[in-house]
């Protein structure tokens, strides 16, 4: 069954909410009441929450395209403060690359791509 | 306005990939333009005239989507220069058609606000209607136009509706030809993407309701087809049916036209006195074009397949389950899809790697996709495998000539990974691109699109035949019996013509990998097309049997060739550069003379090896 998570995004994008940013790009930062905050990177299939930040710091140089055009791209793409994800898939090697729902739309990507998408995780 | 009287207004379809844009084009202007259930498919501009309903013409623009006009790759460049009237000797269209799946707006929305701000007359195309109805989608169309202030026509473009109503709609913009707004569109900034999100979702929920009944089925597929295990197994498994069919169902049509076309040449022999046009119309014509037009069942079945899997909506899932593979070779994401339609044919699968914006990432999938087994080596694969290959059932269901078939298209798809991996070892060793790909949700292909996209697919194959084949094999029957033998000569006239010295002379190279002189006169003009090598055996050969009747190719080979001889054939032809429009292509993708040289070169010394490796280890094998 496929529960549709717009009701629960709220208005406001949640980054807005938050009042101070997030700012230790390494380790993923506990403690927010509702659960855990990681990047999409690390997440697995069943996972699901809500986008909190889109950030461009990752692998800079290491891209091809710069990390601000990654995160234009990731943007454009839909990954965007506030949107509801879900973890769907992952592929037979390494767990790469992965497949989420965004909101209304499935999308793949590399896990190297995804490492500067932060999600807040449903509690379990 | 004066101007819009003496040329047709100028209407373009911009909206993101896969949201039906070139199914609309094809419905407003009767086109035929490939439409198919994946991201970039389009990656040119098609220009169409369509006529109102009192008599005015408008063009037609269809272009490669897009989620944004920051043009990335060298498709959505079009896009971007089409919509802003740079691209050379035009000026932006009079009209946008802003073409939305409505099942999926939040992305286009955003792309919507960005159109906005060219300046000219819009109309939303809502399109996918009919699946947004059956999803129960509630979508307030009368607020949403007003929100966006353009108006909004609901359309099937798969079933021809709501075309009228868009045709109006455009007419009546492209009338008030109000062009007085400037462009006052720029690149967004991460800021400026995020805002316009922020107001798409904002539209979105004013005045769509989500879907009562959302689509789930294609959560339920993909938790199939996705799965690590199963998912690449049945890709496999997908992948060796459609071989194994491309031999075992096509099989009984061929053998009909095989003797159809034997009974003609049959027919011809003895109506038509013996002498120089008998000769020709059997020999050179019906032997040579029709030993290829056999293969036309061939062509068929596989196009069926890989036509169904591209309206299903599988071609994004294969990419995504083949992924780290292609990644371990240093091939782009993107490059997927362009070299699964390389199995059709490199042409168009070196124009699609437009959807790659790295260009070294590009060049390398255009340097392997040739390697690619293209429909036109079945037709050399077949004859061979049919003349050497023993039609066994091995381990209880497979056919064995099939698993051959399965092998050589193996041997492409891994030797075309292999190279590019030795490329980007060696020659660029660069960054890997961001890949992201939208996975369509699954449709049911449509009848009527799979017979049109079958049809064209056999017309290109026949028209093939007709036009490149049949000129060749003109030539090849006319070097092939002209001088004619000397008074007294014993040995058919073939062997005295200039073909059979050209044979010869060039011979002794190809003495180590086992190829005799008639093989040489089939090769060299299948560098113009790879099934005229074929055409040309049937005539050499016809040729070479003098007065007797021609029995079917493949037994006659099987009587002259070894079966090391046979192997070493199928080796070359898996690497051989045999296909002049396909480094045509390539020069004019690349624009230079390099890139095709190199590709030529590298692939004839692949095939060189191959074939020397496969015939001198069969010999060993006592199969010399
Ligand atoms: N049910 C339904 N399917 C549609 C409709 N319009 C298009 N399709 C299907 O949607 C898929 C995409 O159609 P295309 O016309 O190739 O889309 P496109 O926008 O040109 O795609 P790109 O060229 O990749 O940008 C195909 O499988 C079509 O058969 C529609 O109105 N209803
Ligand atoms: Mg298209």
């Amino acid at each position: 069954m496929i529960i549709n998570r717009k009701n629960q995004v709220p208005d406001r994008p949640m980054h807005d909410m938050l009042a101070e940013p997030i700012t230790s790009p390494t380790a993923p930062i506990q403690g927010a009441a509702e659960g855990r905050l990681v990047r999409l990177s690390t997440a697995r299939p069943g996972d699901r929450g809500v986008i909190i930040e889109v950030r461009a710091e990752s692998h800079p140089g290491d891209h091809g395209v710069g990390v601000e055009e990654l995160q234009r791209r990731l943007l454009e793409f839909g990954f965007v403060e506030g949107a509801g994800i879900e973890i769907l898939h992952e592929g037979a090697i390494r767990r790469d690359p992965i497949a989420v729902r965004l909101d209304d739309m499935r999308i793949a990507l590399r896990r190297r791509d995804a490492e500067d998408v932060w999600i807040l995780l449903d509690p379990r | 306005m004066s101007d819009t009287v003496i040329r047709p207004a100028r209407v373009a379809l911009v909206g993101n990939p896969n949201s039906g844009k070139t199914a609309l084009f094809n419905a407003l202007t009767g086109a035929r333009q490939k439409v198919a259930n994946y991201a970039g498919v389009t990656v040119e501009r098609k220009e169409g005239l369509l006529t109102t309903a009192d008599g005015r013409s408008i063009s037609v623009l269809d272009l490669p989507g897009t989620y944004s006009l920051r043009a990335r790759s060298p498709d959505e460049v079009v896009t971007r220069d089409a919509v802003l009237g740079k691209l050379a000797g035009e000026t932006a269209p009079d009209v946008l058609v802003a073409v939305a799946d409505a099942t999926n707006l939040r992305l286009v929305l955003r792309l919507i606000l960005e159109l906005k701000a060219v300046g000219r007359p819009m109309v939303l195309a809502l399109n996918m209607y009919d699946i947004a109805q059956r999803q129960g989608l509630r979508i307030d169309l009368e607020g949403l136009a007003r929100e966006l202030g353009c108006p909004i026509v609901t359309t099937v473009a798969t079933r021809k509706r709501g075309i009228e109503d868009l045709v109006a709609q455009v007419d009546a913009l492209a009338r008030a030809g109000d062009l007085s707004a400037k462009s006052t569109w720029r690149e967004p900034d991460a800021g400026e993407i995020r805002q316009a999100h922020r107001e798409a979702q904002r539209i979105l929920k004013a005045h769509v309701r989500p879907p009562e009944r959302p689509d789930t089925l294609t959560g339920k597929i993909d938790s199939v087809l996705l799965h690590p295990v199963a998912g690449l197994a049945i890709l496999l498994a997908v992948l060796f049916l459609m071989f194994q069919a491309v031999f075992t169902w096509a099989k009984p049509v061929q053998d009909l036209i095989d003797q159809a076309f034997q009974a003609l040449g049959g027919l011809v022999a003895h109506t038509l006195p013996p002498g120089l046009l008998t000769s020709f119309l059997t020999d050179g014509v019906i032997s040579g074009v029709g030993s290829v037009l056999v293969f036309l069942p061939q062509i068929l079945v596989l196009f069926l397949f890989i036509i169904l899997l591209e309206d299903l909506g599988y071609m994004a899932r294969a990419a995504f389950l083949m992924d780290r593979i292609m990644g371990g070779a240093g091939l782009h994401g993107r490059a997927f899809i362009p070299l699964l339609s390389s199995f059709a044919c490199a042409i168009p699968g070196i124009m699609a790697t437009r959807v790659i914006d790295n260009k070294r990432d590009r060049l390398t999938t255009i340097l392997v996709a040739p390697l690619m087994t293209c429909s036109a080596r079945i037709p050399v694969y077949t004859l061979i495998i049919s003349a050497f290959i023993p039609s066994r059932t091995v381990l209880g269901v497979m056919n064995l000539q099939g698993l051959v078939m399965f092998g050589l298209y193996g041997a492409g798809i891994l030797s075309a990974l292999g190279v590019s991996f030795v490329t980007r070892r060696f020659l660029w060793r660069g960054a890997v691109e961001p890949f992201l790909m939208e996975l369509p949700t699954y449709k049911a292909p449509d009848a009527e699109n799979v017979a049109r996209s079958l049809f064209l697919r056999g017309k290109i194959f026949v028209t093939r035949a007709g036009t490149i084949i049949f000129p060749m094999m003109i030539l090849v029957w006319f070097f092939s019996s002209f001088p004619g033998a000397p008074a007294g000569a014993k040995d058919p006239a073939i062997n005295y013509s200039i073909a059979g010295h050209i044979g010869r002379f060039i011979q002794p190279a190809f003495a180590p990998v086992g190829f005799n002189w008639q093989m040489i006169v089939a090769l060299i003009p299948g560098f113009a097309a790879r099934e005229v090598a074929v055409a040309a055996l049937g005539t050499v050969y016809a040729l070479g049997a003098g007065d007797a009747q021609p029995g079917m190719l493949a037994t006659t080979l099987a009587h002259h060739w070894s079966i090391a001889t046979g192997l070493a054939f199928l080796a070359w032809y898996v690497f051989s550069p045999q296909c002049a429009s396909t480094f045509g292509v390539i020069k004019r993708e690349t624009n230079s003379w390099r890139w095709p040289v190199i590709a030529f070169g590298y692939m004839l010394a692949l095939a060189y090896i191959a074939a020397l490796i496969v015939y001198q280890i069969a010999r060993a094998a006592g199969l010399g």
